[in-house]
């Protein structure tokens, strides 16, 4: 899940509602899409605007920890491959931030926002890819725990963030499976290569669980969005799904999930396991993971490196439009 | 050790491997000249599409702005693709089992024949684009000749890469212009980066005694032929840039006969770590 | 004034001659930039052969309280709809 711990407001009752509140809850409980420029409520905005934010920044600094390893890749065809993948996480924050946009921020504003560490990304792309094999486990355990919140969110009530999810949703199956055929030429491979893959699933399995967020009790601000639909299932729903589907998947590698706990309960008919170590996850939410700095840091280059780019561009485009029609040249 | 190769191995490259590690008296039978010619020449087109890819992939995540972060990734994936095929092609025809992959990961720099502009430091946006244009109008005029190659295997990855090379210049020229003629400081970034870059240009064009049996036979053109055309489209895209080409003709050279700087070396080290540290495995 | 690059909407014809269709928004500085930029981002698998672009603040919208005024009446229409006649079976498929 790439929106972690996004705040809203507090839920009102319906008796709490105005007219109009009550007109809009209706809507979404009919199934009707919220589109742009129709009324809302300021907190059905101000929380899709942090939550699609953090989503798209998620996906843009996501590309960092692959991105680290496409001058490395073992062949030129994963090369290839991986390239095109990180492309198109690119394109989903590009998605997304659109989508964002319609809310009435702009892209930039939200850059401005999450250089400044003002808007967060998923805490997962703040731990390191140390070696090939976590190409394999980011794409099977990350993007993995990311479509398990993508696909109910292509149902979500608002249009264009619907709209954006059923794009990244069709493109993203090819992510994780090309993840997963990593992780199996690596677990069939040479002792090294099995030590490898084993080793990126020890790292990324826990915080690979909290991308799901804290636990439902712990979790203030599901209820409201919930029942706006920006929220589709509840953090330990999802979180359990996730397990119940990888564990197979680890067992057919011949990998061992790192929870001694780990037990199938035939009784809820899914697995028991180890809850990830949430100070940890606090931790990293505060900045101080292992590549909070470096992330951040790689973004705010970038950006500030770029910026006599796009003003230049912008300073050629204002040019050639007075060219073509003198009186537009204010 | 069995006195046969084992049949069960799929890889003709692992067959090959294992035949020369059991018999290492044994050679294979040498190519003629005119293939030993042909695969020099490809690796020096297979060599310069594998480094600048490498080069412009190093950008995925840090361009300037998001559009241009996943232009420039269809740009070097279009290169990956073609150096597939270009190396892939090379290693066929030197007939020693090797792959493109063994070409691109298991050789050193002195084997590498790329030319020495692609193996240039990104730099800014203005270097990297402008290293493109460069590239990119000298590669237009490299296809656009080869899809005329006597030798039908290379005409026909000259035709697929063509297509792609032209959406590549449209691109790079499109934006040497508008960044050329954008505001002061751009102007000046890719006024320093055209003038950093111009002594790399004259070997593209630069013969030596490798060109001459491919372009005799019509299977590679002579690089001096592709000049005049490559100095038209250069010089109009950069007087519409308003930039000015510099007075210096000289010529750096060296990487078609396998003398680098020191920037290959990094470059392969990086690239090919995975390979070496982990001999034989499969990725 | 803003240094900010304006957005646009992208419209793309599929391959199989169907009418433009809105596919999402970029950033660029200008219509031809915005025209290249959807092929890179918008075209990645193969998805068009011809690319409008429209700078979003020069669409002009209904606006979302006209909706009833505006659609209803194409809703009580239903005879527009092929639907809303009921042809026998025995006369095959029409």
């Amino acid at each position: 899940m790439y929106a972690q711990m996004v705040k809203s407001e507090g839920m009102k009752s319906r008796d709490e509602m105005s007219a109009e509140e009550q007109a809009f809850q209706d809507r979404i409980d009919r199934g009707e899409k919220i589109e742009p420029k129709e009324w809302m409520p300021e907190g059905y905005r101000k929380t899709l605007i942090r939550q699609i934010g953090q989503h798209a920044h998620s996906e843009i600094v996501g590309q960092l920890p692959e991105g680290n390893w496409i001058t490395r890749a073992p062949t030129l065809e994963r090369k290839a491959i991986l390239l095109a993948k990180v492309q198109d996480e690119a394109g989903h924050g590009l998605y997304l931030y659109s989508a964002c946009e319609t809310l009435g921020v702009t892209r930039d504003e939200l850059m401005e926002l999450l250089h400044a560490g003002k808007m967060k990304y998923s805490s997962i792309f703040n731990y390191p890819t140390l070696t090939w094999a976590d190409m394999g486990a980011v794409g099977w355990l990350v993007d993995g725990a990311a479509i398990m919140n993508q696909v109910p969110l292509q149902r979500t009530s608002y249009g264009p963030y619907s709209r954006a999810m059923i794009r990244i949703c069709k493109e993203e199956s090819f992510h994780q499976r090309q993840g997963y055929a990593i992780m199996m030429k690596m677990a069939s491979g040479t002792p090294a290569q099995k030590k490898m893959a084993q080793d990126a699933l020890n790292r990324l399995w826990y915080p690979s669980l909290m991308m799901f967020g804290p636990s439902d009790k712990d979790s203030v601000h599901s209820a409201q969005s919930m029942s706006w639909k920006i929220k589709m299932n509840s953090n330990d729903e999802l979180r359990q799904k996730f397990v119940d589907q990888t564990v197979p998947q680890a067992e057919y590698l011949g990998l061992t999930v790192p929870d001694p706990a780990l037990k199938w309960n035939e009784d809820k008919g899914g697995y028991d396991f180890s809850e990830p170590d949430w100070s940890e996850f606090y931790d990293v939410l505060a900045g101080n993971g292992p590549c909070n700095k470096d992330r951040l840091g790689a973004r705010v280059k970038a950006w500030e490196d770029g910026a006599w780019f796009r003003d230049g561009l912008v300073a050629h485009a204002r040019k050639a439009a007075a060219r073509r029609t003198p009186a537009a040249a204010e | 050790m069995p006195s046969l190769p084992d049949m069960t191995t799929a890889d003709a490259a692992d067959l090959a491997r294992a035949q020369a590690a059991a018999h290492p008296g044994q050679t294979a039978p040498r190519p003629d000249a005119d293939q030993e010619a042909l695969f020099e020449a490809l690796l020096r087109i297979g060599d310069s599409t594998l480094i600048l890819a490498h080069r412009v992939s190093e950008w995925c995540g840090h361009a300037p702005a998001l559009e241009e972060d996943i232009g420039l990734a269809n740009v070097a994936l279009d290169l990956i693709g073609q150096t597939q095929m270009w190396l892939g092609l090379a290693a066929e025809v030197e007939g020693e089992g090797r792959t493109d992959n063994d070409l691109a990961y298991l050789r050193d720099a002195w084997d590498f024949r790329n030319l020495l502009i692609v193996e240039r430091p990104n730099g800014d946006f203005g270097q990297t684009l402008m290293r493109q244009f460069l590239f990119d109008a000298w590669h237009l005029e490299l296809l656009t000749a080869l899809m005329q190659s006597a030798d039908p295997r290379v005409a026909e990855i000259a035709a697929k890469a063509v297509k792609e090379v032209a959406y590549h210049l449209e691109r790079s020229s499109d934006l040497v212009i508008r960044l050329g003629d954008g505001s002061e400081e751009s102007h000046r970034r890719m006024q320093d980066a055209l003038d950093d870059l111009w002594p790399y240009t004259g070997e593209m064009f630069l013969s030596d005694d490798k060109d001459v049996t491919p372009a005799a036979e019509g299977v590679m053109p002579d690089p001096s032929s592709l000049r005049a055309k490559w100095e038209a489209v250069v010089r109009e895209v950069l007087d519409e840039a308003t930039l000015s080409i510099p007075e210096n003709d000289f010529a750096h050279k060296g990487g078609k006969q396998g003398v680098h700087t020191e920037h290959l070396g990094y470059i392969l080290a990086e690239m090919q770590f995975l390979q070496r540290a982990y001999p034989g495995a499969s990725w | 004034m803003s240094k900010e690059w304006p957005l646009w909407e992208i419209f793309i014809r599929g391959q199989h001659g169907l009418n433009h269709r809105h596919v999402g928004s970029l950033h660029a500085p200008d219509a031809e930039m915005a025209v290249l930029n959807a092929r890179d981002v918008y075209t990645r698998r193969n998805e068009g052969v011809s690319i409008w672009v429209v700078r979003s603040a020069d669409i002009t919208a209904s606006s979302p309280s006209e909706k009833g005024p505006l659609f209803e009446p194409a809703n009580s229409k239903v005879y527009r709809h092929p639907t809303f006649f009921d042809i026998p079976d025995e006369v095959g498929h029409m």
